[in-house]
């Protein structure tokens, strides 16, 4: 449709029928809300990688010596807060699920707009307490509050970082409220559940975590803050209380967390696989139903942090056991993308080389699981750089390759410009290299009995470290590109078609960008999900 | 060791450490295999499959039979290193019964030891090859972690309450001690060296200490002062009850409930005495919480412990000497 290069007069959309700060401050379009998370997770992510890039520089040599060892319990702290409360939680719902969902399932918005608008001044009013957080001085909790250290031994800021999580949890709780109701409720007619794109599959599993376990997020926190102020004994084993009690109250959240971290990201890869190989999902009902089924076992292998804590030998058993459950929908999911590749039509854009990445990474983050997951060996590794690096294969290796990949794929629908495929690629290929020499040393250190969360260290974990850092230094390289095209391409980028990929779902039939109200009339579905057998392919390019 | 400047793989130097190694190898090369399946799969759908006149994509929604054998393969796999991953974490975890005792109390950002034969030793650890040693441990403040890699022993240690971990060296030399658990500023400084000597070396080494007395003994003067022996009589009943026996034995409390005698239930006995009230016994005991220092509770508890066996002198095994049917009781009804 809008293939001429000709300056046609721009369509009207969602990002041209208003202009002016109140018309985005007010605004209750999911998509432009959608937009404000955008820049308010990114600016976030490069605090939150600010002090990953700080810690890194401490660690290229064995001696404290480039900032003081009460600095750098606040860098990993912090580094912790903000990527995880308002980086990595937020990313794929918030931006691209808000943006997504309701054109996917073919509403005119969520099911409500305001609570969607407040979910987001909530992240903005958490992010402002913790923003006070990092200028006033900083916190050194670590980002897990462990009690009693955090109650009663620590004179930084615990409540004000406290606070910030507690409200950016309301933010997560209500917009996992908001995709529940939408999904279940306005669905347009002939989409029924088994034609859902997995990707909404996907936002559902994690909107009901972020329901049913944030509440006990803040209940701990709430906890950990009465303790401190009040004197209250319930983990401090002086006053009375007990302070495992604190780490099960925790990780009841911050284990289904990280489901809430990935569920959506392997939501995101299944739209760019299929889209990519131009075919069918392999299997689409055992993806959707691992999806469910990681987002309910998630909530009972919390303990398997705590192998070492001092748990009874049996519970610890149980939970090991329950920790392999989890991890066999895990891998259905990573068999079922390999599967939809077979025969499939490839193309190698950008989002494509972001999904190779996610697979790979996330793979070997999953199989990394199984070691920790194995009790004797978790003894060794828990709380040594094993586990550093296993969470970050998973957590940056899958999810933010997730996001990454996400972003590029729907830009041309958030934007109405095309991103600049040829730096695409470099900067995917850049971020790749670079996160595997990072995170890839952090294993061998693990396994050699480097402990996480140390400021100066052993003289022979040296080179190890060294290369982390190199790594580092390209993964920020890596990182900052997209940042510098995406803005370009606002301006100067290609005019973007309607499907310029040539991708099945209803997001790909609205013009690009959309317009407020997505569609002009409400679509009725007659397809399945990833119906590529009804559509002729892009036209190959280049 | 500590002198190589690039080493891949950590020393080891206890008898469980080979058992982990062995679990851990098989992971790596299970994985390996794994991962190098789905790669080459990847890379090989890619670059057969990719894009290009004359190539069209065939659908293939799914298979039934497909997807439930890469359910139940992987899935009795993970069954398998659950179990053997358990196994190993059973040794790990349950003590032998004859071992070398050595009272740990951690503490912001130093770690102390207390040998039941009297030395004390701080960040450093000296222990002899072939000794099963278990470490009795609490913390004074926070939670800190036992670490010693080239064990593969780990261990949270708990202010107000002990943890156990135990193991056995198998090679002498001076290994990494390191606190694993974040614990405020000094975290990386609270780290110490295990040393592990030659038995007769070892032997020498306690003997060099000089005369400070064991930590029995400690104890036993601590319960005169603290005037524990004007209720605990050992002669006779008190009013509290008479300790002498009673340590690893079941006890019938108040309420109605056995417990065992262990190290958690003497200590939790001197700082909150009316908790676990043994049958018969009015809960009269004031609380020595704030009295006693942690490593003052440590020769207590050694004392307590050595009343089991000192009187009759006709036990040799200090430990575990209750009938057979008495200990099978105890586990049933905790």
């Amino acid at each position: 449709m809008a293939s001429t290069l000709v300056a046609a007069p721009e369509r009207e959309n969602y990002l041209n029928n208003e202009y002016g700060i109140s018309s985005w401050l007010f605004t209750t379009d999911h998509k432009r809300i959608a937009l404000l998370y955008l820049v308010t997770i990114t600016f976030f992510f490069f605090i939150g990688g600010f002090f990953a890039l700080l810690i890194r520089l401490e660690l290229l040599t064995p001696e404290g010596d480039l900032v003081l060892a009460d600095t750098y319990n606040k860098l990993f702290t912090m580094h912790g807060q903000v990527m995880i409360f308002f980086f990595l939680i937020p990313a794929v719902p918030a931006v691209l699920g808000n943006f997504l969902i309701p054109i996917m399932i073919g509403a005119k918005d969520l099911a409500f707009p305001r609570i969607n608008l407040l979910s987001w001044y909530l992240l903005v009013i958490g992010g402002c307490f913790m923003t006070y957080t990092i200028l006033s001085g900083g916190v050194d909790t670590g980002w897990t509050f462990y009690t009693p250290l955090s109650t009663h031994f620590l004179d930084t800021h615990v409540i004000a970082a406290a606070l910030a999580i507690f409200i950016a949890g309301f933010s997560s709780i209500l917009t996992g409220l908001n995709f529940i109701v939408t999904i279940h409720r306005m669905r347009a007619p002939g989409m029924t559940w088994s034609r859902l794109p997995l990707f909404v599959w996907a936002n559902y599993a994690t909107a009901i975590i972020q329901v049913l376990g944030t509440p006990v997020l803040a209940i701990s926190l709430m906890l950990v803050a009465l303790e401190r102020i009040f004197h209250l004994g319930i983990f401090d084993p002086r006053l009375g209380g007990d302070p495992l009690l604190f780490q099960h109250l925790f990780w009841f959240y911050s284990h289904p967390a990280v489901y809430i971290m990935i569920l959506p990201g392997m939501g995101v890869i299944s739209e760019i696989v299929t889209c990519f190989s131009h075919k069918r999902i392999f299997g689409y009902q055992f993806m959707a139903l691992a999806l469910i089924a990681i987002a309910v076992l998630g909530f009972l292998v919390w303990a398997h942090h705590m192998f070492v804590a001092g748990i009874s030998l049996y519970a610890a058993m149980v939970f090991s056991l329950l920790s392999y459950f989890v991890a066999v929908p895990s891998a259905i999911k990573v068999f079922n993308w390999t599967a939809t590749m077979f025969k499939g039509s490839i193309t190698y854009s950008t989002p494509m080389l972001y999904a190779f990445g996610f697979i790979g990474l996330f793979t070997m983050g999953g199989m990394t699981g199984l070691f920790v997951a194995a009790l004797g060996i978790d003894v060794h590794v828990t709380d040594t750089y094993f586990v550093v690096a296993h969470f970050h294969y998973i957590m940056v290796g899958g999810m933010v390759m997730a996001y990454m990949g996400g972003l590029h794929f729907w830009w041309p629908k958030l934007s109405g410009r095309m991103y600049p495929e040829n730096w695409g690629r470099l900067a995917a290929l850049i971020i790749f290299i670079g996160f595997n020499l990072t995170f890839f040393p952090q294993f061998v250190l693990g396994w050699l009995g480097m402990p996480r969360r140390y400021w100066q260290y052993s003289p022979e974990f040296q080179v190890l470290n060294v290369l982390s850092t190199a790594g580092a230094t390209i993964l920020a390289v890596g990182y900052l590109l997209p940042m510098v095209y995406f803005l370009w391409s606002m301006r100067y980028g290609k005019p973007a078609s309607d499907n310029p990929w040539g991708a099945a779902g209803l997001e790909w039939m609205i013009s690009s960008p959309p317009t407020t109200f997505n569609f002009d009339q409400t679509p009725t579905v007659t397809w399945e999900a990833y119906n590529y057998d009804e559509l002729q392919e892009a036209p190959v390019e280049r | 060791m500590l002198s190589n400047t690039f080493p891949l793989w950590p020393t080891r130097a206890s008898t469980i450490s080979g058992q982990v190694d062995a679990l851990f190898i098989f992971l790596l090369m299970l994985c390996g295999l794994m991962c190098m399946a789905i790669f080459v799969a990847i890379v090989v759908f890619a670059i057969r499959y990719r894009k290009r006149p004359g190539h069209q994509a065939t659908q293939i929604e799914g298979s039934n039979a497909v997807e439930f054998t890469w359910t139940f393969i992987p899935a009795g796999i993970f069954l398998f290193i659950f179990v053997w991953g358990a196994y190993i974490y059973f040794l790990e975890r349950t003590p032998p019964r004859d071992s070398m005792d050595v009272y740990t109390v951690a503490k912001q950002w130093m770690w102390k030891f207390q040998h039941t034969e009297g030395q004390r030793e701080i960040n450093e650890l000296h222990i002899p090859i072939g000794r099963d040693v278990r470490m009795i441990m609490t913390s004074q403040d926070v939670i800190h972690s036992f670490y010693v890699p080239a064990f593969r022993i780990k261990q949270d240690v708990l202010p107000g309450r002990y943890t156990i971990a135990w193991f056995r060296a198998s090679k002498a030399g001076t290994y990494h001690l390191f606190c694993a658990e974040y614990c405020g500023t000094n975290h990386s400084g609270m780290i110490g060296d295990v040393v592990v000597m030659e038995p007769a070396q070892f032997q020498s080494w306690l003997n060099g200490g000089g005369p400070m007395g064991s930590l029995t003994q400690t104890g036993e003067g601590l319960f005169q002062s603290l005037g524990c022996s004007t209720c605990h009589r050992l002669d006779t009943q008190g009013r509290g009850p008479n300790l002498i026996g009673v340590f690893g034995k079941p006890v019938l409390l108040e309420d109605g409930r056995t417990i065992t005698a262990d190290e958690n239930y003497v200590r939790e006995s001197i700082l909150s005495p009316a908790a676990k009230v043994v049958s018969g016994f009015k809960p009269i005991m004031p609380t020595f919480q704030g009295i006693v220092s942690e490593e003052e509770l440590n020769a207590l508890v050694a004392y307590v412990k050595s009343l089991t066996a000192q009187p009759s002198g006709a036990a040799q095994n200090p430990t575990f000497q209750g009938p057979a049917a008495s200990k099978a009781d105890t586990t049933r009804q905790r």
